[in-house]
């Protein structure tokens, strides 16, 4: 079992890029412990900014930061980061088009019992509705670390979302297949796709490997890159399998499984089954439970396939 | 009722609760505990039986972080059952959820988000002085919340309405999750702020029980203006290795702690 959160990763990778490039500047809004920043805080106190719970001028502060050449990492619960200063990430950061990074820690529902406040079910519709603002949700720690090096390379707003948990590795260590915003194939198979990302793709692995052994030949696609999203990997599946199962801890509207079905429908019509949380608030739980009760996990999408093909 | 003695048995609910569920926010309960107590023994017209009543007074704990104070107050006044309480806190499928869930009869809103629940505060007074109505409203933000910017627009439109039936408290504890909201975000000015802003400003020791009625008191004669009781507290009050430390904000008491904690507060109500 991986002990090492993709947080810590972030705060790792971070820590020594900025030890070469003093231009790269963390903020946090008292949440630097939450958001595994505290070494990072305590070791470039002169590359970052505290800004107190305050989300809006978080997000603000960062905007400007970028703006004058820094490259901001703006790190927060992605409830509020979603949610509180979304017209921050509209306006000054997607529309401006300014260099700043949004991390989103404790993404979806990995706050459980703390209950919708502290969700962020609705950030793949929030963010990923605005121009300029990419999406991306890694997978595993190994996934992660190539993310933000990549992102580290560009100057574009993106939105970045994390669990708050260490998770089971998709991928293996000097083994990391990662092209920026090509969808990563973790399995081919050609009865049914299915399309995951963030913390349930290793639940999409293991479901694929459970169907294999029944004989259904299965494809899993980590869709890491939400957007934008990786139009050609769907398309191809859609033609080349019967059924495209999407598995994403998010609402049921405006997330990636609704994407999935916007491109196919117009492209490549195939039967699109969407696995997703409710159009209501969550029943109470750890994120597993959560996951189990609506039929995300491994066991669901094992059931959800074998129902629908 | 000895509101002191209260306020000694929910501290032991507290810890009780989070002991036994094994999550919560154990620093901000026990500095708010001694507002709530005053507010739901004594000061607020609320009964369980009527939570419909349009004229009841209302309360909103914008820090919705310290559910667990406001539940083992509201389960002992009867708003609903304590066993149920605490039983599933926090539980697989349980409606009691670690932030104030208005599903739950006594809580009037659900919060959790920081600086939600003093606009709310400001509409239920803004809806009484509309209806010519006598329910006083009350509102309690945590010092670290108060860097919320929006707090500040609620305190500048509860001014501009005149809202003498609302009174807003901040548990000025000075401490919030990554240390003293000195380090943090400057809150010192708190009373000059509050001022500036044209409220009517009390600043008293908040955790004790006469210096918040004496100014709950104040507060329902000042007219024409909206009173801030800025509450001096101490985080964790009532628990000698919980108080004043940021760690505690929301760490779990281990079996030896849990004991501990229980024994300082025996000791405590014995001497009163
Ligand atoms: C909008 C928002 N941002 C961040 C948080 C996370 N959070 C929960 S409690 C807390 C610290 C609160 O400190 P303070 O207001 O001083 O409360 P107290 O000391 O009374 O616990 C933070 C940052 C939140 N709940 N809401
Ligand atoms: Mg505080």
């Amino acid at each position: 079992m991986n002990k090492i959160a993709n947080k810590q990763v972030i705060n790792d990778v971070l820590l020594e890029e900025s030890a070469k490039d003093k231009d790269i500047i963390v903020l946090c809004s008292d949440s630097r412990g939450s958001a595994g920043m505290k070494s990072y805080a305590e070791q470039r106190p002169e590359q970052f900014v505290e800004v107190g719970i305050a989300e809006q001028n978080l997000v603000g502060i960062s905007a400007g930061l970028a703006s004058c050449g820094k490259k901001p990492f703006a790190v927060s619960p992605a409830s509020f980061l979603s949610t509180r200063s979304m017209e921050q990430a509209k306006v000054d950061v997607a529309y401006s088009n300014t260099n700043v990074k949004l991390i989103g820690i404790s993404g979806g529902v990995s706050y459980g019992a703390l209950g919708m406040t502290h969700h962020s079910a609705t950030d793949i519709a929030t963010m990923g509705s605005m121009p300029n603002m990419r999406v991306y949700l890694p997978s595993d720690r190994f996934q992660t670390e190539a993310l933000i090096r990549s992102v580290l390379k560009d100057e574009k707003p993106a939105y970045i979302r994390i669990g708050r948990n260490a998770v089971e590795d998709v991928y293996e260590e000097g083994n990391v297949p990662f092209e920026l915003d090509k969808a990563t194939l973790v399995k081919d198979g050609t009865d049914v796709t299915i399309i995951a990302c963030g913390e349930l793709v290793g639940d999409a692995k293991a479901a694929a490997e459970e169907l294999s052994g029944k004989g259904i030949s299965t494809r899993v696609l980590d869709m890491y890159c939400v957007k934008p999203i990786d139009k050609d990997a769907i398309i191809k599946a859609a033609k080349e399998t019967k059924l495209i199962v999407t598995v994403e801890e998010h609402t049921m509207y405006g997330g990636m499984g609704s994407m999935v079905a916007q491109i196919t429908s117009a492209n490549a019509p195939v039967k699109v089954v969407n696995l997703t949380l409710p159009d209501a608030p969550v029943v109470t739980g750890k994120s597993r439970e959560i996951f189990k009760y609506y039929g995300l996990d491994a066991e669901g999408i094992v059931k959800t396939v074998t129902e629908q093909l | 009722m000895n509101l002191e003695a209260k306020a000694l048995d929910i501290r032991k609910d507290i810890i009780e609760l989070i002991y036994s569920a094994g999550c919560g926010h154990i620093g901000g309960d026990l500095s708010v505990t001694d507002i709530l107590v005053d507010l739901y023994y004594k000061q607020m017209n609320v009964d369980p039986k009527k939570m419909d009543d349009p004229n009841r007074d209302r309360f909103v704990l914008s820090k919705g972080h310290s559910v667990e104070a406001l539940y083992c107050v509201l389960a002992d006044r009867g708003f609903f059952d304590k066993k149920e309480l605490f039983d599933t806190y926090s539980k697989y499928l349980s409606k009691y959820i670690g932030h104030p869930n208005n599903k739950i009869n006594g809580v009037e809103m659900n919060t959790g988000s920081l600086g939600h629940g003093l606009s709310v505060a400001v509409g239920m007074a803004l809806a009484g002085k509309m209806d010519k109505k006598d329910y006083r409203v009350y509102a309690v933000m945590g010092d670290g919340e108060m860097a919320e910017g929006s707090n500040w627009e609620a305190v500048t439109a509860g001014a501009h309405y005149g809202l003498d039936n609302l009174t807003a408290f901040v548990d000025r504890n000075r401490l919030q999750i990554s240390g003293t909201t000195e380090e943090v975000m400057t809150a010192d000015d708190q009373e000059e702020r509050w001022a500036a802003f044209g409220w009517n400003v009390i600043s008293i020791q908040g955790n004790n029980m006469e210096a918040i009625d004496d100014a709950v008191e104040e507060a329902k004669k000042t007219k024409g203006k909206p009173t801030v009781i800025i509450a001096n507290t101490t985080k964790g009050c009532g628990v000698s290795f919980i108080e004043n430390k940021a760690a505690w904000h929301h760490k779990v008491p281990t079996e030896a702690e849990y004991q501990q904690a229980l024994k300082e507060l025996d000791e405590r109500r014995a001497q009163l």
